[in-house]
């Protein structure tokens, strides 16, 4: 089917013109209709979503204001002060202790975050993705339904179950086995048990997507040539539904990487993540160029994981289609 | 490929080799499950309680509930909330609906690749950037104006819905037959009532899904709306992190039932949607 066939006007355009001429014209119509169509989205996407970032690029090169804000003059200090503090003494540089503490602490627990997720996720994906076509959707919607609950509500479940008063540490101190309650609210480990459950999902969803085109008579094959199960794990399911996995993580490491919410119900005051070291600098900090510096490396940091994402997603695809 | 899903190629039953089995893996599914759910029933279950405390259970009420009404902060938050959410999810769906019309079912044009990254962007760049960005950016606009309303959060809200509310749309135009229209306009229909009369009533489900995905996740935005809003203007989940700093009650375990149940419901009808899609 011809492209201009596709808008309904050019059947009852004017007979006389050239074939040419109205394929032309016919195209030219498309076009503008395109435009004129997809404009306003884009529209608000460039004041709400695309155009605020540049703003903040612009924010990034200013010095700070006494009382939050900017003032108008060019300064290097907040990129300079995502890594570096200067001494307020003696004006010397040295390398920003607590600000690479928390940016390390970001990266480690997204990484266990998605490993986890990972070890949890691609077992239930195969589950699902093997279950009879009938049972399948149900599964699918059981998993879905937490993908779409409030995520403040389910970092908030989790809090009231692990907390000194919570269900845990009360079922162990009813049976005797714990004298003081466990201190499991404000840790570490509890952002990352936060992050895990919050995107599991995440994880799953994909897999599952790559895992239900899986020919399971490759699976057959394997066995026939007396491939052991593990074997046919790592070289047969794994490698063709490495798409999916590598989807998941990417899904699960951007949002733990830039977590905000979890970080702050679960990890209390003193285990900052890098979105609670952003939003910082915008209220007690008062340091909004550095808070916008610090936004842009969170952000550069993402591009490249999508980056990594798209050339192994395209290398596997070339790989096997 | 759908052959080879279908049970046929698996063993009888009653025969110890199953080729899609991996040992341990349905324990850790059937765990996975139990742990996605599990946490969730002490929530709603301590927001019947009778007492006071989220540690012990002293009988079922209603008070949690009662009081979370009576509540004029939460009611306003409430109302705040639903107001968001439906005009966001309303112009997000329109806009969105408008787009996917003039990005599928076209030639590729020049700039398409760019389009699809500016739709996609909310999802793509961590909310917290988009967050303060949007803080930056309105704290300059409110500075100049003194406008505080509430159109700064709509506009938020409008934008990161949009490709929510886009994909389902663009995926249901996809899998639209063309042969419907050409025929409306070979029976000297006006581009218009071709639109109106078979297009439109062809894409509702898709329309009618990505609105209420748009809904829920207007509804349920912490980060953005947290550093958008201007003072006073919480929403339910605002309204609730901030009470997670003070003494908190089973009252919020009353708000975040009612949220989960909703949430719950407009996913089963977003489901059952789909499925008659198919």
């Amino acid at each position: 089917m011809s492209a201009g066939s596709q808008i309904p006007a050019d059947s009852a355009a004017p007979a006389g013109k050239a074939p040419g001429m109205q394929a032309e014209a016919a195209r030219r119509a498309d076009v503008r209709r395109n435009i004129l169509l997809t404009t306003p989205a884009l529209i608000v996407l460039f004041f709400a979503a695309s155009g605020p970032l540049l703003i903040m690029l612009v924010y990034s090169f200013l010095r700070p204001g006494d009382y939050g804000g900017v003032q108008w003059t060019f300064a290097t200090d907040g990129w300079a002060s995502v890594f570096l503090q200067r001494d307020i003494f003696d004006d010397t540089l040295s390398v920003a202790d607590a600000h690479l503490s928390i940016f390390w602490r970001s990266v480690k627990l997204s990484i266990l975050t998605t490993f986890t997720a990972l070890v949890l996720g691609f077992p239930t994906a195969y589950f699902i993705a093997t279950r009879p076509v009938e049972s399948r959707n149900l599964w699918l919607f059981l998993i879905t339904i937490p993908f779409w609950t409030n995520l403040l509500i389910r970092t908030f479940a989790i809090m009231e179950v692990i907390r000194n008063q919570g269900l845990i540490n009360n079922i162990l101190t009813g049976l005797g086995l714990i004298d003081e309650p466990i201190q499991m609210l404000f840790t570490d480990f509890a952002i990352m048990l936060g992050m895990t459950y919050v995107y599991l999902p995440l994880m799953v969803l994909p897999i599952y997507a790559s895992m239900e085109k899986f020919d399971f008579r490759l699976v057959e094959a394997g066995y026939d040539l007396y491939a052991t199960r593990l074997r046919v794990l790592r070289r047969i399911i794994l490698p063709l539904v490495k798409p999916g996995v590598v989807a998941g993580s990417i899904l699960v490491f951007i949002p733990s990487l830039g977590a905000y919410v979890t970080p702050r119900v679960l990890g209390g005051g003193k285990n900052m993540m890098l979105g609670n070291l952003i939003s910082l600098q915008f209220g007690q900090g008062r340091n909004w160029p550095l808070g916008a510096a610090l936004s842009l490396t969170l952000l550069l940091i993402v591009m490249v994981a999508l980056l990594y994402y798209v050339r192994s997603v395209g290398k596997a695809e070339s790989h096997h289609g | 490929m759908a052959e080879a899903n279908l049970p046929t190629s698996r063993p009888p039953s009653g025969r110890p080799f199953s080729i899609r089995s991996q040992p341990g893996f349905a324990t850790l599914a059937i765990l996975c499950f139990v742990l996605l759910y599990a946490p969730l029933l002490p929530l709603v279950v301590y927001s019947f309680n009778a007492g006071d405390s989220l540690a012990y259970f002293e009988g079922l009420s209603w008070r949690w509930y009662v009081s979370a009404w009576d509540n004029k902060l939460v009611q306003d938050a409430a109302i705040r909330s639903l107001i968001l959410a439906a005009s966001a999810s309303l112009f997000a769906t329109i806009l969105a609906t408008m787009a996917a019309l003039g990005t599928t079912r076209t030639r590729s044009y020049r700039g398409q690749t760019l389009i699809y990254a500016l739709i996609n962007q909310p999802l793509m760049v961590p909310e917290i950037v988009t967050a303060v960005a949007l803080l930056i950016m309105f704290a300059a606009i409110k500075a100049a104006t003194n406008y505080h309303g509430l159109a700064y959060l709509i506009i938020a809200h409008t934008a990161f819905c949009i490709p929510f509310a886009y994909l389902p749309i663009r995926a249901r135009l996809e899998g639209m037959d063309l042969s419907l229209e050409t025929a409306a306009a070979d029976l000297y229909a006006t581009p218009w009532q071709a639109f109106r009369r078979v297009t439109l009533p062809l894409m509702w489900p898709g329309i009618l899904a990505g609105a209420m995905l748009a809904f829920v996740i207007s509804l349920d935005d912490v980060v953005i709306t947290e550093f958008v809003k201007s003072s006073g203007q919480d929403t339910l989940p605002t309204y609730m992190l901030g009470q997670l700093r003070r003494v908190i009650t089973p009252e919020v375990n009353a708000i975040s039932s009612v949220l989960l149940a909703i949430s719950v419901v407009v996913v089963t009808i977003f489901f059952f949607l789909n499925r008659k899609m198919r």
